[in-house]
């Protein structure tokens, strides 16, 4: 139990560091560094798919591509936009928003009754791919479409401006 | 027992990696050699008989140059680059079974330091960290080479990536296991997954030069366009540690694609030779070897045969002909393998 507090402490301690750096590369170094956190989070949970899979999508790919964005729009102290008084005031009330949301829905989650929980092996590939495909295969086919759409919708965006020379 | 268990791991874990750096010392000799030979030069030959002190020399070298830091580099992260690449280069051999086991007196020894279930998903993994010592070095070094090259890096891993994964899922197909352990003892003898997965192996064989940023794909570092590339600013052993890494990084995945392909320690008529077993492994373990210096061999050969790439030959290369490959293997796997358990 010791570990969990240590390695939450971490997680906390790093996803504060990801808002408060001012160098925004240095953020996703910390953001990285929290989501490395999560992984052992996932390995202490007995989950080791996800552990791995948090591993390799989460720090081993997006994060490189969010990295890869940051380095290619080379932002620092100097470049950095100056937002409006009305964005900030915004931001705030919808992160407040946010915030009340995810309070006032933790309240109202209550028990839930863990039934596909209660093996904890659940967690390791074998175990997870059975339940994924007999219990939860429509759930998970019908995500994988919601990928492909938006994997669709992104290549229709990026393309969207060549359209005009070749007609 | 569990003290024994606990030396005994200690142990391996120290002799694999004085192996990995050892072997990783001397591929940069054997590398200048082979160049000499496809040049018809005579290469390193004045530290020691045949020059076979050239790599401690040049080790000697790295340690006592001056140590540069550029003023507008920032500063920790700097040094941090050349450490994440060659950790995340050493911690990937904890899963590659290195034989059989050994039995002494009562003790049976397991020659793999741990058989993690998601044993190909973990290197998977370690492979996908390692662009982030090239881009963290790349971008503290404060320059717009290394910039650039760190950046090439990035998306070359990342479209490599995609392909790398997809060969392996038609692998895991005909494996049904993640662990690489139970890969290996499939392969007994001669069954050796290149048979089942020949295009497999071939994307996976490409994917794996582009992750070692090995020629044709070395353009993070390349020094026509880039100056140096990553490590432009780098100097000292922190130069040597992103070079060092690159070859570890290359006799890690010999040893990931000999284990996944080639059957790893096993060996044809493996059962007809009357040996006992703990022969069998030891011979085991020298034939996992030939492999793996045969497939550095290979990443050698083809560096000093095949010019690099141009950067969007690269990109064309990763997304319109590997991705497809690599699908179509797949849906093939997918439906022979059915109609074999069916049938």
């Amino acid at each position: 139990m010791s570990t969990f507090y240590f390695i939450a402490f971490l997680s906390v301690f790093f996803a504060i560091l990801v808002i408060s750096a001012r160098n925004p590369v240095h953020s996703i170094l910390y953001l990285i560094l929290t989501f490395f956190t999560f992984t052992i989070h996932y390995i202490l949970l007995n989950a080791q798919f996800l552990a791995v899979v948090n591993f390799i999508v989460y720090m081993g790919a997006i994060l490189v591509l969010f990295l890869y964005t940051l380095m290619l729009m080379n932002l620092n102290k100097e470049s950095e936009p100056v937002k409006s008084t009305i964005v900030k005031i915004a931001a705030v009330f919808g992160g407040g928003c946010l915030l009340v949301t995810v309070v006032a829905s933790l309240k109202t989650l209550g028990t839930s009754n863990p039934v596909v929980l209660q093996n904890p092996n659940l967690g390791l590939v074998k175990n997870l791919g059975k339940v994924l495909f007999n219990e939860f295969l429509l759930p998970f086919e019908v995500s994988s479409l919601l990928l492909l759409s938006a994997m669709v919708g992104a290549v229709l965006l990026a393309t969207k401006d060549k359209q005009p020379k070749t007609t | 027992m569990e003290a024994t268990e606990i030396i005994i791991k200690c142990i391996l874990i120290v002799v694999i990696f004085a192996i990995s750096l050892v072997v990783a010392m001397y591929s940069t000799y054997a590398e200048r050699k082979i160049a000499a030979f496809f040049q018809d030069r005579v290469g390193p030959n004045r530290a020691g008989p045949f020059g076979m002190l050239q790599p401690l020399a040049d080790g000697a070298k790295m340690f006592l140059k001056e140590e540069i830091i550029p003023a507008n580099a920032s500063g920790l992260l700097f040094i941090v680059g050349p450490s994440l690449a060659i950790l995340t280069a050493c911690i990937a051999s904890a899963v590659i079974p290195w034989g059989q086991q050994l039995t002494i007196g009562s003790t049976v020894i397991d020659l793999q330091v741990t058989d993690i279930n998601v044993g190909i998903l973990y290197i998977f993994g370690v492979v996908s960290l390692g662009v982030y010592g090239i881009m963290i070095g790349g971008w503290a070094s404060n320059n717009k080479y290394s910039l650039l090259g760190a950046i090439r890096a990035a998306s070359q891993n990342i479209s490599y990536e995609i392909s790398m994964g997809l060969s392996i899922i038609a692998l895991l197909l005909v494996t049904g296991t993640l662990s690489l352990r139970e890969i290996a003892e499939q392969q007994h003898g001669f069954h050796w997954n290149v048979f089942y997965q020949p295009l497999g192996f071939l994307i996976f064989l490409v994917c794996a030069f582009a992750e070692t940023n090995r020629t044709p794909f070395d353009l993070p570092e390349c020094e026509t366009e880039l100056v140096g590339g990553y490590h432009t600013e780098y100097s000292s052993m922190k130069l040597g540690f992103y070079l060092f890494a690159e070859y570890i990084n290359m006799f890690i995945s010999s040893a990931v694609m000999a284990t996944l392909y080639f059957g790893g320690y096993n060996f044809p008529f493996m059962d007809d030779l009357g040996l006992s077993q703990n022969w069998i492994t030891i011979i085991g373990v020298v034939v996992l070897f030939a492999k793996i210096f045969a497939f550095i061999f290979f990443f050698m050969w083809i560096r000093w045969t095949i010019p690099r790439f141009r950067y969007d030959q690269l990109m064309n290369m990763g997304w319109k002909v590997l991705i497809p490959l690599a699908i179509a293997n797949i849906v093939i796997s997918g439906v022979v393998n059915n109609f074999l358990n069916n049938a």
